[in-house]
């Protein structure tokens, strides 16, 4: 997993409520074997006209957008579908941090496993950002996550928790996998009490 | 301080917790299909890792087969096929049980898992699908993944996981002739609202849940996560060890009375705490309907599509007015006015056969409205199999519905089974969300009942004064 230590990047605003796993990568799209090739798929139906041109009408395809790497939107981002496509939809777009007041917790789960960070903010702060990123040109925000602190250019400034579990294997890039094997004991000893279903 | 069902389950399954991480849990079931998988297996071969317990793991074909004749040639989407034909090689090289499109316990998997006894009570069971929750209906602890913890299930045998909250959804007094529960679960969302129960494990209590039967008890279980749920959960009682005795890998003879025994401690402690509670009164529920485009955005059927400023909230009110201008509906229209072109029963929520066997009641001897495309996709091919035993299909047939086979289908459309721009949609399936079931699809989410006299009728109705004994 790619490490995140801090990020400084633009701001794209997505002002919605519970934008769910199926518009970030609609289910046509999750044919692919690999974990690629799903960024130019991101918000499909809103992003891409019926001839495949750019819809000039969706936010993200404003051009002082096109090169923001976090976005901010509404309450219970994620929800709905587990599939792990749309973390890998949203990164591939660019994007490396997710602000929201609130998050669903399988999609969050996928974007922790990916190196996506995904902030949660009171719902003023995150109304403030949105409403910067709209009103300034070039948006920026400055993430730094061993400090667990947000900031802009214009006096704005937050901090953000994240348990230390997740953190540290964000930092350092951890596998998953590689930490759970270190407790191969374990996992042998409760095998050897465990009574087989079938 | 007693227990709750969940709490004992999860205690029972800790490998390894530490202060401030995730605990280590085992997982005893893990259910896999081709859409959520390859990509994990990709991970193993990359790094040259084995899948731990191969026995453990199950698999089948669910989400891009046909349902119509086609089905036993080779999928016309070379890319469809492909991740069919990935998840052949990778059940073969890694040792798993495969339940492929031509054999009898193929299905839809939260269909299947119960139907051959893989699924229950005590158990954890996960699968990359967020559905999972489906199983709970056996008090069983079971929730959706990502694929990367589909990789880590199959390299440790465990996930890594903060212990959620619990809530209780309690029901009280008596389930009114008509109303389903598909209704209840859809009234429950509209009330809680679909993050209503972020960061929890809920349990369905009361004596309407106890009178339900295990069909309907999946049915609610399933939706837990259109709720926000981690998982749902329904203690296990007789009703369920009946339903269970004699499929395929529930334990016979003596091992199964001690099994017995030991399902039946799966309960919530009385004097157990729930982090919430919920109570819901089912005398004031009625059949519900979909209106909007999400599975909280739902009203009775006695009632009108609501004007957004009806609702308190800011992001309600703008959620409330994109959604009605999607699902091309005007606020005050009665629900029984909406005219629908589609009729769809199926899916993990409602295609099982009781399901099946409900909607059959009220069709028998009726005929499909002439502006209304009506589809049975029964949950699994054993469901289908049993289903035209009773005869049903013939009902649906006479009918003038279409008799398909089992798949995941038109509940997401990742087949060719899919809504046209602007087509309305009578669904038992479990998401209306923005083209979930084509692009510019509307769908309306109702029970098998509701779906089937709307197929008829053409337009929604009121089953309840369609006369069900």
């Amino acid at each position: 997993m790619e490490k995140f230590y801090k990020h400084e990047g633009i701001v794209a605003p997505l002002d919605r409520a519970n934008v769910d796993t199926d518009q970030i990568i609609p289910k046509q799209f999750l044919k692919r074997i690999e974990r690629t090739g799903f960024g130019e798929y991101a918000f499909f139906d809103w992003r891409y006209l019926e001839d495949g041109v750019l819809n000039p009408d969706f936010i993200l395809n404003k051009p002082k957008y096109k090169n923001a790497t976090i976005l901010v939107s509404g309450k219970n981002f994620g929800s709905g579908s587990s599939r792990e496509h749309a973390p890998w939809a949203l990164f591939e777009m660019g994007f490396k941090v997710i602000i929201a007041p609130s998050f669903a917790d399988i999609f969050r789960n996928n974007c922790m496993q990916n190196g996506l960070l995904t902030i949660t903010l009171d719902i003023s702060m995150v109304d403030q950002i949105m409403a910067n990123s709209i009103k300034e040109n070039n948006y920026l925000i400055k993430v730094n996550l061993e400090e667990q602190s947000i900031k802009d250019d214009y006096g704005f400034t937050s901090k953000f928790n994240i348990d230390p579990f997740r953190k540290e294997c964000l930092i350092e890039g951890f596998d998953d996998i590689d930490l759970s094997f270190k407790l191969q004991d374990k996992i042998e000893k409760f095998e050897s009490n465990r009574i087989s279903r079938w | 301080m007693g227990k709750t069902m969940f709490e004992k389950i999860w205690n029972e399954h800790i490998v390894s917790e530490s202060e401030g991480e995730p605990a280590l849990i085992y997982i005893d079931l893990h259910l896999i299909h081709e859409v959520t998988s390859p990509q994990a297996f990709e991970g193993l071969r990359l790094q040259n890792r084995s899948v731990r317990r191969p026995e453990l793991t199950i698999s089948t074909v669910d989400h891009n087969i046909p349902t119509d004749e086609t089905r036993d040639q080779e999928i016309k989407d070379p890319i469809a096929r492909q991740q069919v034909e990935a998840l052949r090689e990778n059940c073969r090289d890694f040792g798993i049980t495969l339940y492929d499109v031509d054999n009898s316990s193929q299905g839809i998997v939260h269909v299947i898992g119960p139907e051959q006894g893989y699924t229950q009570p005590g158990m954890t069971i996960v699968c990359g699908d967020s559905h999972t929750s489906t199983h709970g209906a056996f008090g069983a602890l079971a929730f959706g993944i990502g694929t990367s913890e589909v990789e880590h299930v199959l390299a440790t045998q465990t996930l890594r996981q903060y212990k959620p909250k619990t809530m209780q959804i309690d029901f009280i007094g008596e389930i009114p002739l008509g109303v389903s529960a598909k209704d209840m679960i859809l009234a429950t969302i509209g009330k809680i609202g679909t993050a209503g129960g972020t960061g929890h494990v809920i349990e369905y209590t009361g004596a309407p849940i106890k009178s339900l039967n295990m069909e309907g008890r999946m049915t609610i279980c399933n939706m837990s996560i259109e709720a926000g749920a981690r998982a749902g959960m329904i203690s296990a009682d007789e009703t369920t060890f009946k339903w269970m005795k004699g499929r395929k890998f529930v334990p016979k003879g003596t091992e199964y009375d001690k099994v017995l025994e030991k399902w039946g401690t799966y309960k919530t402690d009385e004097d157990a705490i729930y982090d919430s509670k919920v109570q819901i009164d089912c005398n004031e529920l009625e059949p519900y309907v979909s209106w909007g485009t999400n599975p909280g955005q739902v009203c009775k059927i006695s009632d009108y599509v609501p004007y957004p400023e009806d609702f308190e909230d800011q992001v309600d009110k703008e959620s409330a007015s994109r959604a009605i201008d999607y699902m091309g509906l005007k606020s005050g229209t009665k629900i029984q006015d909406i005219k629908i072109d589609r009729a769809f029963i199926g899916s993990c929520t409602n295609a099982r056969l009781d399901d099946l066997r409900e909607a059959a009641k009220l069709v028998k001897g009726k005929k499909v409205s002439n502006h209304v495309r009506a589809q049975v996709m029964p949950g699994s091919t054993l469901t289908k199999i049993l289903a035209e035993k009773e005869g049903l299909d013939s009902i649906f047939i006479e009918a003038g519905f279409e008799w398909r086979n089992s798949g995941c289908s038109m509940c997401l459309g990742m087949n060719p089974d899919i809504l046209s721009p602007e087509e309305r949609c009578a669904s038992t399936s479990n998401r209306n969300f923005e083209g979930r079931q084509g692009k510019g699809g509307r769908t309306h989410l109702v029970s098998p009942t509701m779906a089937a006299a709307a197929a008829i009728e053409g337009t929604f109705v009121d089953v309840r004064n369609w006369g069900i004994e």
